[in-house]
């Protein structure tokens, strides 16, 4: 596989990952929304693996084998569990409409495609053109997060926004340490439990997993 | 012979298969379609057998039909038979090519769409003016999406000629375009949009709420219905050798090769078979969407057209 190839194949999976940033925002169904999350892992990780064959770097393999495990297998279980627990297959509820986030997002990739043009001057690695698309998808992940009124799909809109961090970091550095990695994934499988934990308190306290219930915390309600 | 007066003729015969090859398509589906339902089908020739009844069958006009009325199947004819002359079908080498690009054919569309549009509310139908006013809304949705598509083609191959788009796109090197990848995802959505096939319009329906495109035709007969039918079994068939011409040129002849037609004949009539395949498939398997649904599926085409265009700057 030549270098060309190698940055060919991941600029197709950099459009990919850019493409099931704006699937999860437009996307209305809860299981639908899962298997984006899923889809988005399994491009985030052949393309580290891509990565790591182009650069022989071999720790980035594990990190490949790291992402596709979590989080394409084990993350949407977990919350698909959660679904099916908490009964929550009605359509996602948004703060903003639909084709006025597709907006905004189309705008968020155009700002980080700006902001990132001085850093793709400089750099020197195959994958320089993929950072803007990384950062993009966490910029959308942090769109997705603001724009929906449930915990749930917030979460997966905080864990598309961690595939975007990883992302970026494979794209601008060639991946960060092992270690760091490691620690990063772990982090996020205990937040995944926690996250679990905590919607069947909000559940239980609120009868409904709308954040807009916990502004009814202040003191003049009671 | 003289060389020079090929063009001229190659010119002829594609206008001449489009006239002749757009029935044969609408045929094709029909046939698939039918087979698909397990029905038996009344084969591939009956949509010649329906326009030769109607144009022999009387005309029957409203009493409060104006010019527009009578005078829009024939501009709505004209407009089609004229972007079917641009878009290159069998051979990129067309005199008329050079004078419109791709902007222009956009404009062509729009101008048939707008007659038809003007023609359904003239009589002054319940039916028409609903039918028109969603033409419209679709139309209104559907077109900078088109053009944004077909931008990103240009974009690729730094011109808005037809000709010269499919000419860069066969010649060029092969690699992967995720730009180009998303412009025909958004491109195949549209012309679903633009030929009112289900999930956005149902083709087959007469009398019913939903419909878009029979609407605003049910006041014609005779003859100018035929010319009507005939315009949007043509349009769907350039919609395809457009989606053939700006992503999949290969076997299109080029340039001063007469030798290559034949070929391109035959590559044509195999995209076509497929293309017909496809829809089938497609329209058998979904329900036509709800009327509200249909911004959002046509802002998904521009989103991923957009998207197509962004991917060109960013990754290419």
């Amino acid at each position: 596989m030549t270098t060309n190839l190698a940055a060919e194949i991941n600029g197709v999976l950099a459009a990919l990952i850019l493409l099931s940033s704006f699937g999860l925002l437009v996307q209305r169904r809860m299981t639908g929304l899962l298997h984006i999350f899923a889809w988005q892992g399994f491009f985030l990780s052949l393309s580290t693996a891509v990565v790591g064959y182009t650069a022989g770097l071999h720790h980035l393999y594990i990190s490949a084998v790291l992402t596709l495990t979590l989080k394409v297998f084990a993350l949407p279980y977990i919350l698909y569990v959660l679904i099916h627990k908490l009964k929550i297959h009605r359509e996602v509820e948004e703060v903003v409409n639909i084709p006025t986030t597709m907006l905004i997002g189309i705008a968020l990739v155009i700002f980080s495609y700006h902001l990132t043009a001085p850093i793709r001057e400089l750099s020197t690695l195959v994958t320089r053109s993929t950072l803007a698309v990384a950062l993009a998808t966490v910029l959308l992940g942090l769109l997705m997060m603001i724009t929906r009124k449930k915990a749930v799909t917030q979460i997966i809109g905080f864990l598309a926004l961690e595939n975007g961090l990883f992302f970026a970091a494979t794209s601008a550095t060639y991946g960060m340490p092992l270690v760091v990695e490691l620690g990063v994934a772990l982090d996020i499988l205990i937040a995944a439990f926690i996250f679990g934990i905590f919607f069947f308190q909000i559940r239980t306290t609120f009868d409904s997993l709308d954040l807009k219930q916990l502004e009814k915390l202040k003191e003049e309600d009671f | 012979m003289n060389s020079r007066y090929f063009p001229v003729l190659i010119e002829g015969l594609q206008v001449a298969t489009v006239l002749l090859a757009a029935p044969l398509l609408a045929g094709w589906i029909r046939m698939l379609r039918c087979r698909a339902q397990g029905r038996r089908s009344a084969g591939i020739l009956q949509p010649f057998r329906d326009l030769s009844k109607l144009f022999i069958k009387d005309t029957v006009l409203a009493d409060n039909a104006s010019w527009i009325f009578t005078s829009a199947p024939y501009v709505v004819f004209g407009a089609t038979v004229l972007a079917g002359a641009i878009i290159p079908i069998i051979s990129v080498d067309l005199p008329l090519s050079e004078t419109a690009d791709v902007i222009a054919l956009v404009a062509i569309f729009a101008i048939a769409r707008f007659f038809m549009a003007l023609a359904g509310m003239d009589v002054g139908t319940a039916f028409g003016g609903m039918g028109a006013s969603r033409e419209m809304m679709v139309a209104s949705l559907a077109e900078p999406a088109m053009l944004m598509s077909v931008f990103t083609v240009s974009l690729v191959s730094r011109t808005t000629s037809l000709s010269h788009m499919a000419h860069a796109v066969m010649t060029g090197p092969v690699v992967l375009r995720p730009s180009l990848a998303f412009a025909f995802v958004s491109f195949v959505l549209l012309a679903i949009a633009e030929t009112g096939r289900i999930p956005v319009d149902n083709p087959s329906t007469h009398l019913e709420l939903t419909m878009i495109h029979e609407a605003m035709l049910l006041e014609y007969s005779g003859r100018r219905l035929a010319l009507m039918e005939w315009a949007s079994m043509m349009k769907l068939f350039l919609f395809t050798s457009l989606g053939v011409a700006l992503f999949f040129p290969w076997g299109i002849a080029g340039r001063d090769t007469v030798s290559m037609i034949p070929l391109a004949f035959l590559s044509l009539a195999i995209k076509l078979a497929l293309t017909g395949v496809f829809i089938v498939a497609v329209e058998i398997r979904l329900a036509k969407m709800r009327v509200f649904r249909i911004p959002e599926f046509l802002g998904m085409a521009f989103l991923l057209a957009t998207l197509g265009m962004l991917s060109f700057f960013i990754l290419e």
